[in-house]
């Protein structure tokens, strides 16, 4: 009977180790906040909407390989150098200008890079804010799918 | 009850989240050869490899699902190398000190190179990681995964491949 308590403990810390752990990544930013790419698109090829500042926060190999038209590399929202260069990208902006933030390199639950660069600009006071919504990665989510790309830097 | 609960709770939030899309590729073609610098700068070509079981496993440390499949790829490593399995790291991280780390910290036994942008578009486009290709005895592609793996359909593929000598 202490065993099988002490293995019900024992697995309550794990879990509550992972949940830890899972805050920090994207599956906590707020669903207020997320935009799926079907909408994303619309507002690329609408004549009106107001155009967001697009940046992707991932890994710069896979961004060579195929980034949304427009958008601009920063660094890995994971490291805290890629950090201070958002920082320093958006610092002159005005608070209340659109940013859409992106990254694709994993599936959505583990990615490591949109949730830190969500909250940098949070911290800021930016309240314009939308994080693209990747479910798997950039090439079944959004190349796969036709949506506009390129390549390169 | 209680337990079976508790039992029930724990999987839903550990495991759910995991996927693997996993495709056999047909007709199967040759994979693109490639020479790139593994983190000793030596040069590491695919086609030194031909005659061997290939498994090319596009990572990066950044990566979760990466870095808890890499425990099992040196497992699988150890246990088929000496009949013929040959796996290849391709790191896509920006750098190569993390990359390095990486590698003392878990003692890879296999080969990592630096990948690029270019090598990505020659496998059809590595978008998201981890990716793995599985390369029979002849350099053609046999099976590819994207997405957490499933280690066990893995090992069943490596050694029907193999046996195939």
């Amino acid at each position: 009977m202490k065993t099988i308590s002490a293995i019900r403990v024992f697995c309550l810390l794990v879990f509550l180790a992972a949940s830890t752990r899972l805050v920090a990544q994207a599956t906590s930013i707020p669903n207020s906040q997320l935009i799926n790419p079907e909408d994303l698109v619309k507002i690329l090829k609408s004549s009106t909407a107001e155009k967001p500042l697009l940046i992707q926060v991932g890994s710069h190999v896979l961004y060579q390989e195929a980034h949304i038209p427009g958008s601009e590399y920063i660094g890995p929202g994971s490291s805290e150098n890629g950090v201070q260069q958002l920082r320093k990208r958006v610092g002159s902006l005005p608070r209340g200008k659109f940013i859409v933030l992106y990254c694709g390199c994993c599936p959505w639950s583990h990615c490591p890079n949109v949730k830190p660069a969500d909250d940098a600009l949070l911290a800021m006071g930016f309240g314009n804010v939308k994080v693209l919504y990747i479910a798997g990665n950039f090439g079944t989510d959004w190349v796969d799918k036709g949506f506009p790309i390129t390549k390169g830097d | 009850m209680a337990g079976l609960l508790f039992t029930i709770v724990l999987l839903a939030v550990y495991g759910v989240n995991y996927f693997a899309a996993h495709r056999k590729p047909g007709p199967y073609r040759v994979a693109p050869d490639f020479t790139l610098s593994d983190l000793n700068s030596q040069a590491v070509a695919l086609s030194d490899f031909r005659g061997k079981v290939v498994l090319l496993d596009f990572w990066a440390t950044w990566c979760d699902p990466c870095r808890e499949e890499t425990p099992h790829l040196i497992d699988l490593q150890t246990q088929h190398g000496g009949q013929g399995l040959q796996i290849i790291g391709i790191s896509m991280d920006d750098e190569v000190r993390p990359v390095r780390e990486f590698q003392q910290q878990f003692k890879m036994n296999y080969p990592v190179v630096m990948g690029n942008a270019k090598l990505g578009e020659l496998y059809g486009g590595v978008l998201g990681l981890p990716v793995v290709f599985l390369l029979d005895r002849s350099g053609r592609i046999r099976s590819m995964w994207s997405g957490t793996l499933d280690v066990n359909q893995l090992d069943r593929e490596i050694r029907a491949l193999l046996s195939n000598s």
